[in-house]
């Protein structure tokens, strides 16, 4: 009930996002009447997404695509994963929408509207690499707790805003800042509303890298409800739950950050290897910064069959966190050869880069494509799973389509 | 004579009387019987018509297959209590894609009541866990598992 409230009140500012039309009378719709098109609980219709991406959790809401439905170069909304903590926020007032700087840190406290956010500083646009930390956590054994990802979590789409340093720099911090940890509209699952869903945040060093924004559009457009309206940290290339969403607050802190989900296990991984299964002490575990590099064949869908005689062209996209991938490779004998393969220069730090190869098979046959990236310091992906933790995150194994040649 | 006749009258108006106290008495016990069961009565009816999920009783818990088909969690001894504790919240999505041993099923119940306002469970808490560990047990993947139900298309370029 309350979903369906918030639905509407939150639309009515953003209608054309969620119908994908104006509604003409919005203003004189009267009070309490759902316009049709919301009365529809299908999460594909009310975050215009397609219809070939997995529900894996519909409170919170989790959905993740499908590697063929990742193919565009730049990742549209009706492919991007959604990854929720809590539930979306239901009074949306833009007008009204802030957003203060405050913490021990912080020279002074200051709120900003969204206008002046916009005015104030100057705007910036970048393909921006979000990965879920537990992005593939489905492969892992034994089983890790939470929503089990397949390969999905993950999308590169454009996102225009200000950086988060000139704010800063605006408010002045001072010289013991480390972190800084954002709050936002969501509201925890319990509706406990002294509980935050989740308050995560980044060392000041990212903070205050070029690209680190605060984003009020995505793909040239106001940012989807799910995916944080009006306004949302952008932090590429580290787990997306950096990448705050309806952010009102950000705190600059002397320590590190002790918000939700940024103590305990929560996004963390321990800090030495740890056996399959072993138990890690909260104390033993570290924080995940820079997501490891990985690539997804994108183009064919698996379960292509071709003729014999035919070269297979293969597409897909690496990325490598902050660093840039160097190198790409596919096998189509399980790893016994590799072969190189062309890859583009990103089209700016922290975005993804897209590959293609001519595949060319020997005999007719079963054969599975196995993509392997490389990045810039010689790091490459596993093609068994990477290291066991307790919470499943970080599972950059390669990726492989199966093919027939018959 | 006229006694009688006095008589008659006075029993006819003690009649009346008391027809009209039995009715007035039975009107006020209607309207406190149907407060009692519909206490709304006198509040202001709502403008805001808040959306209502209509759903038929008879289906409400229905079983296809062996799943309860609201939830999507298999039919088995402590089902009930399953909904009825652990989709409050969260989604039943969230059990039915996770696989764990008693230990770890039963520590996540911990975490949730640490820090998720999750109830004590009482005595369901053996049930409970007794049907997470029956219906959802982890199975051995090893380090990489083959690649599974692939639906072949034909590639035309």
């Amino acid at each position: 009930m309350k979903r369906r409230n918030f639905v509407k009140k939150a639309v009515l500012g953003t209608m054309t996002t969620v119908i994908g039309a104006e509604i003409v009378f919005g203003n004189v719709l009267p009070e309490g009447y759902q316009p049709l098109a919301l009365q529809d609980p299908d999460p594909f219709k009310m975050f215009d997404k397609d219809k070939e991406m997995v529900v894996l959790n519909d409170k919170p809401w989790n959905i993740e695509a499908k590697a063929h439905l990742l193919d565009d170069k730049i990742t549209p909304n009706k492919f991007m994963f959604i990854r929720n903590n809590g539930i979306i926020p239901e009074d949306i007032d833009i007008g009204k929408w802030t957003l203060t700087i405050d913490g021990e840190s912080a020279k002074q406290t200051k709120t900003y509207t969204l206008e002046e956010l916009k005015s104030k500083f100057s705007q910036h646009t970048y393909q921006l690499t979000l990965e879920c930390g537990g992005n593939g956590r489905s492969e892992f054994d034994p089983p890790a707790k939470g929503n089990q990802w397949t390969i999905g979590a993950v999308s590169c789409a454009t996102w225009t805003g200000v950086r988060l340093r000139d704010i800063l720099e605006d408010v002045g911090i001072k010289s013991d800042a480390v972190y800084i940890g954002y709050h936002a509209a969501d509201v925890h699952l319990s509706r406990d509303p002294k509980k935050e869903p989740i308050s995560r945040g980044a060392p000041l060093p990212k903070v205050m890298q070029d690209e680190t924004l605060v984003a009020f559009k995505m793909n040239g457009k106001d940012i989807p409800l799910a995916h944080g309206y009006p306004l949302r940290l952008v932090a590429g290339g580290w787990p997306a739950s950096v990448s705050g969403k309806w952010i009102n607050r950000i705190s600059v802190r002397n320590i590190v950050h002790d918000g939700t989900k940024m103590t305990g296990t929560a996004y963390r991984v321990p800090c030495n290897p740890v056996a399959p299964g072993e138990k890690v002490k909260d104390e033993d575990m570290c924080i995940i910064e820079s997501m490891p590099v990985k690539s997804l064949i994108t183009y064919p869908k698996t379960g292509a069959t071709i003729q014999q005689g035919k070269k297979l062209n293969i597409r897909g996209h690496a990325w490598a966190g902050e660093l840039e991938v160097s190198k790409m490779e596919y096998s189509i004998d399980f790893g016994s050869t590799w072969k190189e393969c062309a890859i583009e220069k990103p089209a700016n730090r922290l975005a993804w880069q897209h590959f293609t190869a001519n595949v060319d098979f020997p005999k007719k046959g079963y054969y599975e494509v196995w993509a392997r990236a490389t990045d810039a310091r010689g790091i490459s992906q596993p093609m068994l799973l990477p290291g066991w933790n307790p919470k499943g995150y970080l599972n950059n194994a390669s990726h492989r389509i199966a093919i027939k040649v018959a | 004579m006229e006694d009688h006749k006095k008589f008659k009258q006075q029993v006819r108006a003690i009649y009346r009387l008391m027809v009209v106290l039995f009715g007035l008495f039975a009107v006020a016990a209607i309207s406190v019987l149907y407060l009692l069961s519909n206490p709304s009565l006198f509040e202001k009816s709502k403008p805001e018509a808040e959306y209502v999920a209509v759903v038929e009783e008879d289906d409400y818990d229905k079983i296809e297959n062996g799943i309860h088909v609201r939830t999507g969690l298999i039919e088995a001894e402590g089902l009930m209590a399953v909904v009825n504790n652990c989709t409050n919240c969260h989604s039943a999505k969230l059990v039915t894609q996770n696989r764990m041993n008693k230990e770890r099923w039963i520590s996540t119940i911990r975490w949730m009541q640490e820090t998720q306002n999750l109830w004590d469970l009482g005595n369901n808490e053996d049930m409970i866990v007794d049907y997470l560990v029956t219906n959802y047990p982890p199975s051995n993947k090893g380090r990489r598992e083959v690649l599974k139900d692939i639906e072949w298309y034909e590639l035309k370029d």
